[in-house]
């Protein structure tokens, strides 16, 4: 039993009331709310359990540490991956794809080599490869979705040639809700020995995931999408990936020892993480994900279809606005544009007053924008706690939109 | 005192108390204003920092600033168009009087040009004083 009631009782924000009205917060696809368990996790981190880890020897330390990297098992059993030490902690998917791109691509990609990605991706999944393209003149080959926002498995195998040295591709549009089988990529990657990255920041938040499962060698989550706090983030990294990496970011707690002349480094994982972490950052996220696996992925996934679904029938009774992607089983996530003169803005700046909180922009996917020809759009992101009713105060809202662009 | 054509905007204004009326009637001044043509939106006018697409013409002559505008969202156009009444046509040495945060805080639209807004009016207001600064000097 999915009790919505008790679930928003959770969020202790969502009682807020914004320009005179309840908050109907349609963001999460930028960054979700957090419950009351994950705002304690950070509370009692600092308040009482706090202290450097890996370092000391003192109660402090031990306890901090123990936290700290009780949470490296906790997105194990969240990824369904078979060993912790596949987790590499960081601050979020740009960190964690950035780190991929240093510590494995750079050291394994040379000129002429290609990396195929979506046009769909989050300029997280996009920038970093571009870097190589810059730098060790890698080319970058993109693969478009169909007219629905869907995107075959075929088309992205199809796009694999004896260059191609990684497919780095989402699970879930951010913009369209677009859900990839990524599972079917992996298992035809695998058989032409290309790796897969899978870039789930949004994938994880919206649908239980297993990486043993799934078959990708690469699989990045943020924090902050799922509930948790910002600055918090880790990679899955299939262990023989792992083994082909050498550090991107020197520091302490990475090593084994410093000399003058020499360097040895310490066990993966955590020779991929250098420096003082974001500690209470971390805890907080392990708060969340035992947040979500006590509701259930599984149950998450449901009451968010029924959201999808209910929300899909809400926007196809109104002729004047256009849903960018409407693929089989897509996320809940809508980008919305007007027809007629009306901009992305317009409509966040109209919802806002009436306390609906909605993405205008471009969403950090410029490709994909250009391969949709819009400049924009409006975009309205459903988590956990949002409601049929709240689906209903955006419809009133964008009727309101409607009568003051019209 | 601000210009005669800014008083009367905010004459209107004082007859409109709900948001959806004032937000409506911004709307509407920014149909009335002409679009600037196409040629005109390039990277030069471009004003940078807005998330919307906003640009800005000046033509300084006589010692007086005149300028267009244009913006792809609606609301940022008619808020363009409330600058357009507060700065067009005032002498070069005044511009950098006008104090567009009080008299658009009049009007109930001064959260617009706060430093968090993306949309463009603050860089605006900010590229209009350099401009008029730098005519002068």
């Amino acid at each position: 039993m999915y009790d919505i009631d008790k679930i928003r009782g959770d969020f202790p924000i969502l009682a807020r009331q914004i320009n005179g009205y309840p908050l109907c917060y349609l963001d999460n696809g930028a960054s979700a709310q957090k419950p009351q368990v994950v705002i304690d996790a950070i509370t009692r981190g600092y308040g009482e359990d706090y202290a450097n880890v890996h370092r000391g020897l003192h109660t402090l330390s031990n306890i901090s540490t123990e936290n700290y990297e009780a949470v490296r098992g906790i997105i194990a059993r969240f990824l369904g991956a078979k060993d912790e030490r596949e987790i590499v902690l960081h601050s979020g998917t740009t960190e964690g794809i950035n780190m991929i791109a240093y510590s494995w691509a750079m050291a394994h990609m040379q000129a002429g080599d290609e990396i195929v990605l979506s046009v769909m991706e989050h300029h997280a999944n996009i920038v970093p490869w571009h870097f190589l393209r810059e730098r060790l003149g890698v080319k970058l080959v993109w693969v478009e979705p169909e007219a629905d926002g869907s995107l075959a498995p075929e088309t992205v195998l199809n796009a694999i040639t004896n260059k191609t040295r990684l497919v780095a591709i989402t699970q879930c549009s951010n913009v369209l809700g677009t859900i990839v089988d990524v599972k079917s990529i992996c298992t035809g990657a695998r058989k032409l020995g290309v790796p897969v990255l899978v870039d789930g920041s949004q994938g994880a938040v919206h649908m239980p995931v297993n990486v043993q499962d799934i078959g990708c060698d690469f699989y990045v989550i943020t924090g902050h999408k799922l509930y948790g706090p910002s600055g918090s983030g880790a990679s899955f990294i299939r262990r023989e990936r792992m083994d082909e990496m050498v550090p991107f970011m020197g520091g302490g707690d990475m090593i084994r020892d410093v000399c003058r002349d020499a360097v040895t480094y310490a066990d993966p994982p955590m020779k991929f993480e250098a420096g003082t972490p974001g500690i209470v950052q971390t805890i907080g996220l392990g708060a969340a994900l035992e947040y979500l696996m006590d509701l259930g992925m599984e149950n998450v996934a449901a009451h968010e279809a029924d959201l999808a679904k209910y929300a899909s029938e809400r926007f196809s009774g109104l002729n004047w606005v256009q849903v960018q992607g409407n693929a089989p089983g897509k996320a809940a996530i809508f980008s919305l544009t007007l027809d007629g003169a009306g901009h992305a803005h317009d409509l966040s700046t109209i919802l806002d007053k009436k306390g609906i909180a909605v993405r205008a922009g471009h969403h950090c996917a410029q490709p994909l924008m250009q391969h949709l020809g819009v400049q924009a759009t409006a975009r309205a992101s459903f988590g956990l706690y949002n409601t049929r009713a709240e689906v209903d105060t955006l419809i009133e809202g964008l009727e309101l939109c409607h009568r003051l662009l019209g | 005192m601000a210009s005669a054509a800014f008083e009367e905007i905010a004459e209107d204004f004082e007859f409109l108390d709900e948001w959806e009326a004032r937000y409506g009637h911004v709307i509407d001044l920014g149909k009335a204003m002409p679009a600037l043509e196409d040629a005109f939106k390039v990277a030069s006018t471009k004003v940078d920092g807005c998330a919307s697409q906003v640009w800005l013409q000046p033509a300084i002559a006589d010692g007086k600033f005149h300028f267009r505008g244009d913006s792809d969202a609606m609301i940022v156009r008619g808020l363009i168009a409330v600058l357009f009444a507060l700065y067009d046509g005032l002498a070069l040495a005044d511009v950098g009087k006008v104090d567009a945060q009080a008299e658009f805080a009049r009007l109930g639209l001064n959260d617009h040009l706060s430093a968090q807004r993306s949309n463009g009016l603050r860089a605006m207001v900010e590229r209009t004083r350099k401009l008029a600064a730098e005519a002068l000097s």
